[in-house]
């Protein structure tokens, strides 16, 4: 049977747009830029992908914890002494004294009384957001909101009012709208990912408390590097105390994958029975708590690494710009540097000549992207040296004048 | 306002985003007929939220596909 036809009643039929765009894209000669394989990891910035020795530029490994000595030797220990699984729920017989240490070193990363960790950081926002806000209350979120945030609000029962990205104005309107007496639940990111650029969280978290909203605030992006203590944008704005729920990750500055939620809130206990996606999953194994309680108390005393991540940052935001690149922000303001492609077929070009040359980027496109935009997205790391971000500049330049993107 | 005016009000509202100039009857629907995108949607819906001062949710945006339920709704909206 042909590819393009759907025989009636097939259900794969909704897809046919979608397999038609990725075969036009694929005839064109470019190599798939969702099917990379890794063969080898080097180290947390070198990989060897379909046989090329390869630069990471693309993998949100912020602080290059995922080859840490102390970090492996914990994970070790772990499988020898636990096991490989746990093979069960965090409320029957999956919970470790690995996860109750995990849990320990966010509250003491955070300063807060209550921390939950999730099987993955997309379970973390799909359950806490869809668990809190129920039938009659509303959630105002950010327009450019993650795909976990978006798919929680879905779960759950609650009335979803978006407003355009970052717009404070936007939002306040929004919360003064709400019906009295409604709970109201206002969700914002610290870092939004696909641009780099940061939120507002001062203005926005102060007039969601006047509005009576409590404020959730994903920190994904920000954990480790952001903030006096890396506890993200909220702290490097001053509002983490009036934030209700930070959510957060493992698979980013931590290194490993999982997700969290930590909170202040003197109920949030209850959330371990109530909560869907935390209770009816098996929790993580016994070797990845472990990693992410002795990452998480590395990243404590990670201010070193933090600054070398910054310059890296700074250095790549302004050499990319000096040779002509679009960016996604005026000025760098996370480790992720977004270079604004003019459309998906150059976009991919673009990342397959990055590819030839030895790096990795992450193409980013529709319906991901905000406004359409499709994006090379550059995704700095600790451990990339001063040398490193220079060869990373002269592969852009070259790959950018072969294509056709600078002059 | 009465029907008739939310009617006349949105249809204004709607003037800028109609790029290809449909003419916009009660059944016109809003993602085939004039091929709106999420982000026009959000700037829409926006701008009449702003006009009316109300909230339309994205659960009630789920239920409104062309003109004519919009109007309708938003003509509930403003009294509640």
């Amino acid at each position: 049977m042909s590819e393009g036809m759907s025989p009636a009643g097939d259900l794969f039929s909704k897809f046919d747009d979608i397999i038609a765009l990725r075969q036009n894209l694929l005839a064109s000669g470019v190599e798939d830029p969702y099917n990379l394989v890794m063969e080898k990891v080097l180290s947390p910035t070198r990989a060897i992908c379909n046989g090329r020795d390869t630069i990471l530029l693309g993998t949100y490994n912020y602080m290059g914890m995922t080859f840490d000595p102390d970090v492996i030797q914990a994970g070790k220990d772990a499988l020898d002494n636990y096991g490989s699984g746990t093979t069960g729920s965090r409320v029957l017989n999956g919970t470790y004294q690995g996860h109750k240490e995990c849990e320990q070193a966010l509250r003491e990363f955070y300063g807060m009384d209550h921390a939950m960790v999730f099987s993955t950081g997309y379970q973390a926002n799909l359950g806490i957001i869809s668990t809190i806000a129920g039938k009659g209350d509303y959630i105002v979120l950010d327009i450019d909101s993650h795909a976990s945030i978006w798919d929680g609000c879905a779960m759950g029962n609650a009335e979803v009012v978006p407003f355009k990205h970052n717009d404070i104005e936007a939002m306040e309107k929004r919360l003064r709208r709400i019906p009295d007496g409604a709970g109201k639940l206002v969700v914002l990111e610290g870092v939004y990912s696909m641009l780099g650029d940061v939120a507002p969280l001062k203005d926005m978290v102060r007039i969601a408390k006047q509005h009576g909203a409590m404020v959730l605030v994903d920190e994904a992006h920000s954990m480790g590097f952001i903030g006096e203590h890396g506890r993200g944008v909220a702290e490097a704005q001053g509002v983490i105390d009036d934030v209700d729920f930070i959510i957060g990750t493992f698979s980013k500055s931590v290194g490993t994958v999982g997700g969290f939620c930590v909170s202040n809130h003197p109920k949030f206990e209850i959330m371990r029975l109530v909560c869907r996606p935390y209770v009816f999953t098996a929790s993580l194994p016994p070797s990845v708590v472990a990693t992410a309680a002795t990452s998480i108390r590395k990243l404590m005393h990670g201010s070193n690494k933090r600054a070398h991540l910054w310059e890296n940052s700074r250095s790549l935001h302004a050499g990319l710009r000096q040779l002509g690149f679009e960016l996604g922000t005026d000025e760098p303001q996370s480790a992720i540097i977004a270079v604004i492609m003019p459309d998906l077929e150059r976009g991919a070009m673009m990342w397959e000549a990055l590819l030839r040359e030895g790096l990795y980027v992450n193409l980013a496109r529709p319906p991901a992207t905000p406004a359409n935009m499709t994006l090379l997205r550059c995704s700095l790391c600790a451990e990339h040296s001063e040398d490193d971000v220079h060869t990373i500049l002269g592969m852009f330049e070259r790959a950018g004048r072969a294509v056709g993107i600078i002059g | 306002m009465d029907r008739a005016e939310v009617d006349a009000a949105i249809r204004s509202l709607a003037e800028p985003f109609n790029k290809k100039g449909v003419d916009i009857s009660g059944a016109t629907t809003f993602a085939n007929d004039l091929e709106f995108d999420s982000l026009t949607v959000m700037d829409f819906v926006a701008a009449i939220e702003d006009e009316f001062d109300i909230i339309i949710s994205m659960n009630q945006q789920a239920e409104i596909e062309n003109f004519g339920q919009l109007v309708d709704a938003v003509t509930k909206l403003q009294d509640q």
